[in-house]
């Protein structure tokens, strides 16, 4: 397999796993969450760089994904208090958690090769050079195996806990009668993000990881009222998403990554486009009525 | 040593600190807005958004002055900040993914934008991307003065529309009845809370500017009952994490400034959560303590008095 192909497949199937927790994030209006957790997983690598000593350790990417579900934890415990909101106690842990690892990085990690950079903004372009190496022989790129592995992760997940994850988004307090404990589901969930998030960061960086995993289930979410609809539609743009952001990147000699992350607003305003082009079709078909505003 | 000794003494650091302190001043006033209206993480969509601006502005006019960035962070944020607004009014998309969505999209325009700027054969470049992290030890005296000038602009700015901004935050209808323009209020406020997040992202970067604005806000409301008195406070917050903050990385010799002044202005948030007088949780499980106390007396005696 030529690089150019690794790279295509590697970009596509990140962006496509990314998406499939993205919609349960879209629908529990917790899309900052994933911004939240794309940051603070540096925090984990750090301290788990510091435990090991180590940057290819897959203890790292375990410090990542669970410091991933601790964010979520810490940042349900301050708004239990109630005395900040939800969008004010993520805005306040997320921001501490990053500063302490840039600190950290800064002060102690300054001979490693872990700089911030690479964290923070990945470079797909690098991803076939990591190979993955079993019994001496060389079977393609790591990166293809961590976006397969977490793509397939994602889909075992969500199919078999598609019945307590749709109840749980749409009416956690059913949920609870019927018997699932919502709490189980959500940290579940949340540790899904967690371990795409990390998986994903490698190859495109963590600010772009809330790219693909909200922007192509914003889109989906305007383009359909059926979940399952949502999801596939969700992972098809992501892929595409991918592909399309290779190709851009390659024509201008651009990130890989970043043009990805281009191409899902660009489908999510297609898809707004969409919404508000068919909605107001649909408005003018009442005749002398009320046309009904979308809030 | 003494910090105030230290800002007379040593020039660089007191650029340095009083552009922190202008800032977290500015940042702390009109933050405690954007808490009240639940729009904190709105900060942190609009920093992240000023990237493709800044390099914008440099691509096409070759300048790295922090005015021409400053501008160009500015157009982009408050085009992010239109934008969100839009697909929140306009589609079925909720707050929270508009800005998401927004936020990564302009963020990976702007590294798009950065890989171009890269090729360019000079190095003029260099250091574009110290927005990303901010930079605030390599503050210039005019940069401070560009900061202070516009945070009283701002600061005053908040003071001729006090009642404006308070009626529009508590009770938005109340607002519209008593003939205030929704539109023009929510545009101000969301426009001078965009500027004074691009202010601060060449001190503490995009990344950790939104915690700038929530921080003080959030621990000054712990304080306050009052809307004067959490703002008052929580500019006094934002400036004090300033001055900690420059003063950390100044004495210390590989401690990032941004990062530091977050862990001063988060510290101060979680302290004031823990030990607020009046609703801190120490003072509230001292009180539930007290109330199973007398609880347990009254029914040992009452138990007494039936027996």
């Amino acid at each position: 397999m030529g690089a150019e192909t690794e790279i295509q497949l590697i970009a596509a199937l990140t962006a496509a796993g990314c998406a499939i927790p993205g919609v349960f994030l879209v629908l529990r209006r917790m899309s900052m969450t994933s911004d939240s957790i794309t940051h603070t997983i540096l925090l984990g690598i750090v301290l788990a760089f510091f435990a090991v000593n180590d940057l290819s350790s897959p203890v790292l990417l375990f410090g990542a994904a669970l410091m991933g579900t601790v964010t979520v934890w810490l940042t349900e415990l301050l708004t239990k208090t109630r005395l900040v909101s939800e969008d004010s106690a993520t805005g306040i842990v997320f921001p501490l958690l990053f500063s302490i690892a840039v600190i950290l990085i800064t002060r102690y990690a300054g001979s490693a090769h872990l700089d911030t950079d690479s964290v923070l903004l990945g470079e797909l372009a690098f991803a076939p050079f990591d190979r993955m190496i079993v019994l001496g022989t060389d079977i393609g790129a790591k990166g293809l195996y961590i976006s397969g592995g977490l793509l397939a992760l994602n889909i075992i997940f969500v199919s078999v806990f598609f019945k307590e994850l749709t109840v749980v988004s749409f009416d956690p307090v059913l949920a609870a009668v019927m018997g699932f404990s919502p709490a189980v589901i959500h940290y579940s969930l949340m540790t899904a993000a967690s371990l795409t998030a990390v998986g994903a960061f490698e190859s495109v960086g963590s600010v772009l990881v809330t790219a693909f995993m909200i922007a192509p289930a914003a889109a989906a979410y305007l383009l359909t009222d059926d979940l399952k609809q949502m999801l596939v539609l969700a992972v098809l743009i992501g892929a595409s998403s991918g592909l399309l952001g290779y190709h851009t990147a390659m024509l201008f000699d651009v990130s890989i990554a970043g043009s990805m992350a281009c191409w899902t607003g660009i489908f999510f305003v297609a898809a707004a486009g969409f919404g508000i082009f068919s909605g107001k079709v649909k408005g003018r078909k009442i005749k002398g009525g009320n046309v009904i505003l979308k809030k | 040593m003494n910090i105030f000794s230290d800002i007379f003494s040593d020039y660089t650091f007191g650029v340095v600190a009083l552009g922190s302190a202008a800032l977290g001043t500015v940042s702390g006033v009109l933050g405690s807005f954007a808490v009240l209206r639940k729009q904190s993480l709105l900060g942190d969509g609009v920093s992240h958004s000023a990237l493709p601006g800044v390099v914008a502005a440099f691509l096409l006019t070759g300048i790295k002055s922090s005015g021409t960035l400053l501008f160009g962070a500015l157009a982009a944020g408050l085009a992010a900040a239109f934008l969100i607004n839009f697909f929140v009014k306009r589609t079925k998309v909720k707050f929270d993914a508009a800005l998401a969505t927004v936020m990564s999209a302009f963020f990976g325009f702007g590294t798009v934008l950065l890989t171009c700027a890269q090729k360019i054969p000079d190095s003029t470049q260099a250091g574009l991307s110290a927005f990303i992290y901010g930079q605030a030890s390599s503050m210039l005296k005019s940069d401070v003065v560009l900061i202070i000038c516009c945070s009283a602009v701002l600061i005053t700015g908040v003071l001729i529309f006090w009642k404006e901004f308070k009626v529009f935050s508590f009770d938005k209808d109340f607002s519209v009845q008593l003939g205030y323009s929704e539109r023009f209020i929510s545009l101000l406020l969301t426009f001078m809370t965009v500027a004074a997040v691009i202010l601060g992202i060449q001190t503490v970067g995009v990344v950790l500017m939104s915690a700038m604005l929530i921080a003080p806000a959030a621990a000054a409301r712990q304080w306050s009952g009052s809307l004067s008195g959490t703002v008052v406070l929580a500019a006094v917050f934002g400036a004090f994490s300033g001055v900690i903050g420059s003063y950390a990385s100044a004495v210390s010799d590989d401690l990032p400034t941004g990062p530091a002044i977050v862990v001063a202005a988060s510290a101060i948030a979680v302290a004031s959560i823990l030990f607020a007088p009046k609703r801190g949780i120490v003072k509230r499980f001292i009180q539930r303590k007290e109330c199973r106390i007398r609880l347990t007396m009254q029914k040992n005696s009452g138990g007494e008095g039936r027996d």
